[in-house]
């Protein structure tokens, strides 16, 4: 079995009185994709923020790329990509510019970021618009850009908050591709979404309920225990125990 | 009316959740009050002088003497050449330097003409013409001489000279349009940068009441601000109010009206919060603390700057807030201005829902 | 350092392509200084004032010619009575009264000396006295003048007389001008606004638009990213001071006497400072809608207290002191007294350490202020 490049024990957040994220435990295994389910106000969010090291635990610890959670943020961000459900590249930067950014902040080189961002984008397809301003493209091209920003340094990690939100199946699909090639490349795939069919493409997947993990296995083991015949089902089965509402 | 209602639920729960805007919104005038109230004066006192007495006898003593024995003067050094005036007047601190020459006691006793030499720092013209004066006076006084003219000054409406009077219908002017003004817009085009505006307009709602719920809470916040800076200046500065209450509150809502009106007509212009803040900054809040009779005499301004002074609805508003708070006139000596607010309301109001409807259709 | 200046790059970049950054450099000091120095004035001249006239004589006749000819005063009304004049007054339309009583011209030749009295409209407490200290200039000017040419005698008085002659001698602004002493003030208010305001949106701008986020989750260390950002609002700042002087000089004239390298070492120190204010508002606040109200908050506060308007002299105590803990009245004393008066450097030692001193609480503050990991 490969190694853990993810684990957590006992991880919990608590804002005030309420408990956001409730004592879960899990790892994930280097190269896999790993699918964080749950309804919307789960805490999946929550939870990846602190392993991103963008919010401290209140309690329980864990360790991204080797690295403790709550110590060592600054080398867990060396080692990790991460794109968030809200689109975060500049807007008021071009295309080229926003990859010379965002790889300059990782430390690659001048020269082998130009040399990179011609490749990536015509792979993507998206040499004609490397002079475009990012504002400027659809929302389906943001997203594809702002994955393949997230993966441009070669993380360990990436780390995917709702990635597909508001676009058609077939940019979503085409979305996948890019995940699946990234796995190729021996990248690990941390990845939360809302959407049961993006589930059955995960090598594993967890479903939180009320900031608790309820269930955790591969799609195939869950829906057998569950007798269901897709996750969605399955997810609905689990959902139903929520007490707390979406917000 | 009852999804206005709703609407209006939701903008009092928007703001009253965000704590620090809120305190800040409520504290703003309060702090205002008392600055404007306390420490700003041109009252001038206790100024630091310096002195080079080459004459050195007991009459010029008495002179400095009596001199310092006022609250306008303190003399912090003594010289010895008037050559270093000019060093002690470019670290700022010394705003006159007098010199009594060394024969100005014989002259005195001689009968002769005495010159009093005042070396002033006039970089603050007004300052030194002040300081001046008053030097002219102290100095008449030594020497004896009665006033010729025997002058009764009378301060109307404001015997003590308190800068809270001048201050306060400023500052309720300049609170009501930062708050009606600049909030309304910059939350308004806050929705539209956030796409939030877009699903509320799709909703099956009325885009007018989406508009004008967003208004009601700054409305309510602009009341509750106009009562304290009235507390405030009655308990803490004595400020009385000699018009009717109910006029100044009716002057109040037409102001607050123009004010929200302006906003809703700067977010229809303003594609970013940036842009709406810079526009309301520049358009509306830097006339109404220059040219609207807030810290400066409109009289006092060059005839062009005067006209400018006559559109910004500031203007009218302080102008009858002076004329009721504190001279304590009625309906009959202000309704000229009234309607000229009045005007200016409805028609802010009209372009702004004109524009509004054109930018939905 | 690779990583700084890839954020500078970007910083640099984004403030260029800003339009309303652009506009602002530009408009902002050409507003201020073509509008400002001509409203912001406490040079009274041309204040409305009814004479009330009770005394019909050659020298109430010659007291209001004088008043009419200053160029302090404009005569609105004459001849009528005082409540005539009263009303004037509650219209807006005079500020001062002055009545002459009846026998005015025969108590001065006869007692030398008669009885005047002035009213005034003090709701504008500063115009009241100012206005009614003048009026006292030209009525002891008026009486100087009879007992020149030998009308009237002075009063016998019960001690000793002396002809005290105080000639005062006006430096640094001969010409009483308000104007000049004005623009230095507003030079500071521009660099400040620039600072200020622009950096206080910056980051929370960021907030909103969910890039902060992509930034704190990478490996930047977050002085770089400050530090970046601090670099393109000094240039803009020094940039903005630059264009403001050449306006003065074409508008008003206005040379700095002091040294222009004194000058803008203190500037390109107070722009760090006021630069690191915005930014640790802009950490601070959640929008740019809070930010936008602290920034304005503090800054009317500054400025108020900073005695650009009103003197920091003229305070009571306890505001003297909270003066101290305002980098505002630093700077506008030291550019008043650069551009007024040529102070050196040396002269200017004390306030040039207070202002250094701000920078780094200010700088320090908004780095260990903006925590990556909320």
């Amino acid at each position: 079995m490969p190694e853990a490049v993810i684990k957590v024990e006992n991880l919990t957040k608590r804002f005030g009185d309420f408990t956001a994220v409730d004592h879960i435990s899990f790892e994930v295994r280097k190269g896999e994709i790993f699918g964080f389910l749950g309804a919307n106000g789960a805490g999946k969010t929550t939870a990846m923020r602190m392993l991103c090291g963008l919010s401290r635990p209140t309690e329980g610890h864990g360790t991204v790329a080797g690295f403790d959670i709550a110590r060592q943020q600054e080398q867990i961000k060396k080692n990790i990509g991460y794109m968030s459900q809200k689109f975060s590249l500049y807007n008021d930067l071009k295309v080229w510019e926003n990859i010379r950014l965002f790889a300059g902040i990782y430390g690659m080189k001048p020269k082998r970021i130009a040399a990179k961002t011609d490749e990536l984008l015509n792979r993507l397809g998206f040499m004609a618009e490397k002079n475009t301003f990012v504002e400027k493209l659809p929302l389906g091209w943001k997203q594809k850009l702002a994955f393949s920003v997230a993966i441009f340094h070669e993380p360990q990690i990436v780390f995917l908050d709702e990635p597909t939100g508001g676009v058609d199946p077939i940019t979503r699909r085409q979305f996948w591709e890019l995940i699946y090639e990234a796995v190729e490349q021996g990248i690990t795939v941390f990845v939360t979404t809302h959407y049961m069919d993006e589930a059955e493409y995960c090598d594993r997947v967890s479903i939180m309920v009320d900031g608790r993990i309820e269930a955790l296995d591969s799609p195939r083991e869950l829906k057998k225990r569950m007798e269901a015949r897709s996750m969605d089902e399955v997810f609905r089965q689990l959902a139903r125990k929520a007490r707390r509402s979406a917000d | 009316m009852k999804q206005f209602w709703a609407f209006v639920n939701k903008e009092f729960l928007h703001i009253f959740r965000d704590r620090q805007t809120i305190l800040i919104l409520l504290l703003m005038p309060v702090v205002q009050v008392l600055l404007f109230g306390f420490a700003i004066t041109t009252d001038i006192q206790n100024s630091s002088v310096v002195v080079l007495d080459e004459c050195q006898t007991a009459e010029s003593r008495a002179l400095l003497k009596e001199i310092e024995s006022g609250s306008y003067f303190d003399i912090v050094q003594y010289i010895q050449s008037d050559r270093d005036i000019d060093a002690i007047f470019k670290k700022g601190k010394v705003k006159i330097g007098i010199v009594i020459p060394k024969d100005w006691s014989r002259r005195i006793g001689a009968g002769q003409e005495a010159p009093l030499q005042l070396i002033v720092d006039a970089s603050n013209p007004n300052e030194a013409s002040i300081l001046t004066g008053y030097l002219q006076g102290i100095a008449a006084q030594f020497a004896g001489l009665e006033p010729v003219l025997d002058v009764e000054t009378r301060m109307l409406y404001n015997p003590q000279l308190k800068s809270a009077y001048t201050f306060v219908p400023g500052v309720i002017g300049l609170v009501l349009m930062l708050i009606c003004t600049l909030m309304t817009s910059v939350s308004i085009v806050r929705e539209k940068e956030t796409g939030t505006m877009e699903v509320l307009l799709v909703s099956p709602s009325k885009p007018l009441y989406i508009i004008f719920s967003k208004t009601i809470p700054y409305f309510v916040i602009a009341l509750i601000n106009i009562v304290t800076i009235i507390l405030l200046s009655m308990f803490v500065f004595g400020v009385p109010i000699k018009g009717s209450i109910a006029l100044l509150f009716g002057v109040s809502i037409t102001y607050i009206f123009a004010s929200l009106a302006l906003g809703l007509l700067i977010s229809t212009v303003s594609s970013t919060q940036q842009i709406a803040m810079i526009i309301s900054l520049m358009g509306l809040m830097l006339p109404t603390v220059l040219l609207a009779g807030l810290l400066f005499p409109i009289e006092n301004m060059p005839m062009p700057l005067q006209w400018a002074s006559k559109i910004v609805p500031a203007t009218w508003f302080i102008d009858m807030t002076k004329a009721i708070m504190i001279k304590g006139l009625g309906i009959g000596l202000i309704w000229k201005q009234w309607l000229i607010l009045l005007g200016m309301t409805v028609l802010f109001i009209g372009i702004s829902v004109s524009r509004f409807k054109i930018r939905l259709s | 350092m690779r990583t700084f200046l890839f954020l500078l790059e970007k910083e640099f970049k984004q403030i260029l392509r800003n339009r309303i950054i652009l506009a602002m450099i530009i408009a902002l000091p050409t507003i201020q200084l073509a509008i400002l120095p001509h409203a912001a004035t406490y040079e009274i001249r041309h204040i409305n004032l009814a004479v009330v006239d009770a005394d019909h004589s050659t020298l109430s006749a010659e007291l209001t010619a004088k008043l009419n000819a200053s160029r302090y005063f404009n005569l609105v009304s004459d001849g009528t009575s005082y409540e005539d004049a009263l009303e004037l007054v509650e219209d807006g339309k005079a500020h001062l009264i002055l009545e002459i009583p009846p026998h005015f011209e025969k108590d001065l030749r006869l007692a030398s000396k008669a009885g005047l009295m002035i009213a005034v409209d003090a709701v504008d407490g500063t115009m009241g006295s100012i206005g009614s200290s003048y009026l006292n200039q030209i009525l002891q000017s008026f009486t100087a003048g009879l007992v020149a040419r030998g009308e009237i005698a002075y009063p016998e008085a019960a001690g000793p007389q002396a002809r005290i002659q105080v000639i005062p001698q006006y430096r640094y602004n001969t010409q009483l001008d308000y104007k000049t002493y004005m623009v230095p003030g507003i030079l500071v208010m521009l660099l400040t606004l620039v600072g200020g305001i622009l950096a206080a949106l910056n980051i929370v701008s960021e907030k909103e638009q969910g890039t902060l986020e992509q930034i704190n989750v990478s490996p930047v260390p977050k002085q770089s990213y400050l530090l970046a950002k601090v670099i393109p609002f000094w240039i803009i700042g020094l940039l903005t001071l630059a264009i403001g002087l050449l306006i003065a000089r074409f508008l008003y004239g206005i040379v700095p006497a002091g040294s222009l390298l004194t000058l803008y070492t203190f500037a390109a120190v107070y722009v760090v400072a006021f630069t690191g204010f915005g930014l640790l508002i802009s950490v601070a606040a959640k929008t740019q809608q809070q930010s936008m109200f602290i920034a304005f908050f503090f800054l009317l506060i500054f400025f108020l207290m900073g005695g650009l308007f009103t003197p920091i002299s003229s305070m009571p105590y306890w505001a003297q002191v909270i003066t101290w803990f305002n980098p505002t009245a630093y700077l506008i004393d030291v550019v008043r007294l650069i551009v007024m008066k040529g102070s050196g450097f040396a002269d200017l030692v004390p306030q040039f350490f207070c202002i250094l001193g701000f920078a780094v609480v200010f700088n320090v503050w908004a780095i260990f202020g903006y925590d990556k990991t909320a």
